[in-house]
């Protein structure tokens, strides 16, 4: 049954693999912004062709599972010569099934700035690179940052999926231990209740995002 | 690649099993949760909430691990096939019970007073008045949780159910590690055409149930 002292033992060991998936969220956040936004820009193009591109991976990137896309990234992407970490290899995972997301909310946030400002920058002679920096884009971020925080929590609940590549994040650590000491329950149940603190404390970091900026409805 | 897919479609019935499975799990739960969610006693309401938080608030596969790898340690033991469709559908069940509650909250305050006006007791108004006017709105929802159900079941394989991913991962890549490329581009495809499927579905279930209102529910 449970066993105190070995739970106490093994927390410095599963910290170690907490830093890692800490690592893997916020790496994998950082590219998910950068790509998403790209997603979201493309797909509001006049190009048709390029709209059509970005609607399309956003598309096919939601609707299959992270952990297919991180096996193909992690044994497939080798075959083209691409050789990589198994946690570059993972954090990239993350980035891109969460830029399918954040596109979306980028989305909602750029619908929501009247038409009247693109119109005004347009009277004021700003180039389109302008308007995108200084007019719309100011204006569209703050209303989706409660949004984005949730992704963000979303994401970090996914990293333990890392461990199906091997990266040593707190899961695989977790088991790890648990094979030397042939006991899964400790190692488990700390991670599970690692993740429900951390979970419950950023959500009252978002709910203090909400009441700064704003809920907006392109949460889910 | 033809020669591969009759070994990574032997997986389908798996996958689709387990979302099936889960997908009632997850009815049953997100309803009653959702619903005691609104209950008048505290402690049903408590619970229902500890519930939700608790699989909320912690990750899909550590559920599954805890369930198959530690509960056994508590003298529970379970198959693959039980754990992976009762936790992922506990899971699903938890965000979908915020679903109902929000599909129950937009129904208008009018339409509890005409019900309580007609004489009708809370369990009559609730399954005549007020479910059918919410049950429109939970839809695409529902629909994008089914989706995110079947991308979860790519979970299972990791606790040796032989699912799509399973036969991938496991079998053809064992046997043809040269054709990585292309094991893995087969799989993606084969859960974005079920994801499609699911989707498609849900849209026919929803202009369905829209039919003959002129409003409530949808937008």
């Amino acid at each position: 049954m449970w066993d105190w002292t070995f739970a106490w033992e093994i927390l410095p060991k599963l910290a170690r693999g907490f830093v890692v998936t800490m690592q893997a969220t916020f790496g994998g956040f950082a590219i998910a912004a950068v790509l998403g936004l790209i997603w979201a820009l493309m797909r509001r193009s006049r190009v048709r062709a390029v709209s059509t591109v970005a609607g399309g991976i956003v598309e096919f990137v939601r609707s299959t599972p992270l952990l297919v896309q991180l096996f193909f990234l992690y044994y497939a992407l080798p075959d083209f010569g691409l050789r990589m970490s198994a946690l570059t290899t993972g954090v990239l995972g993350l980035g891109l099934h969460y830029s399918a997301y954040l596109a979306e909310i980028y989305r909602a946030g750029i619908d929501g700035v009247s038409k009247g400002q693109w119109e005004a920058a347009f009277s004021l002679n700003f180039s389109r690179a302008q308007t995108w920096m200084l007019v719309i884009l100011p204006q569209a971020i703050p209303p989706i940052i409660p949004a984005l925080g949730n992704r963000l929590i979303a994401l970090f609940k996914e990293t333990p999926l890392l461990a199906a590549i091997t990266v040593m994040e707190v899961l695989l650590t977790a088991r790890e231990v648990g094979d030397t000491h042939f006991s899964y329950l400790e190692p488990y149940t700390a991670v599970g209740v690692f993740f429900l603190i951390a979970s419950i404390v950023s959500n009252v970091f978002v709910r203090a995002l909400e009441k700064r900026y704003g809920s907006v409805a392109a949460s889910a | 690649m033809f020669d591969l897919w009759p070994t990574l479609l032997s997986g389908a019935g798996i996958t689709v099993a387990v979302t099936l499975g889960a997908a009632v799990v997850a009815l049953v739960a997100s309803f009653g949760a959702g619903l005691t969610m609104r209950s008048h006693f505290a402690p049903a309401r408590a619970l229902a909430s500890s519930y939700i938080a608790l699989f909320r608030g912690t990750s899909a596969l550590v559920q599954l691990f805890w369930a198959y790898f530690a509960l056994p340690f508590f003298g529970i033991r379970m198959e693959a096939m039980t754990a992976g469709i009762l936790v992922l559908g506990l899971n699903t069940g938890a965000y979908g019970a915020e679903v109902v509650r929000g599909a129950i909250q937009a129904v208008p305050r009018q339409q509890y007073d005409a019900a309580t006006v007609l004489g009708f007791t809370r369990r009559q108004t609730m399954r005549h008045v007020i479910l059918p006017q919410a049950a429109p709105a939970m839809i695409p929802p529902f629909g994008n949780l089914a989706v995110e159900l079947l991308k979860n079941s790519a979970l299972v394989s990791l606790i040796t159910l032989a699912d799509l991913t399973f036969q991938a991962k496991d079998v053809l890549r064992t046997q043809y590690p040269a054709r990585s490329p292309e094991i893995f581009a087969m799989l993606l495809i084969s859960y974005f055409v079920l994801a499609q499927g699911i989707s498609f579905g849900m849209r026919r279930l929803e202009v369905r149930l829209a039919h003959g209102r002129d409003h409530g529910g949808v937008h």
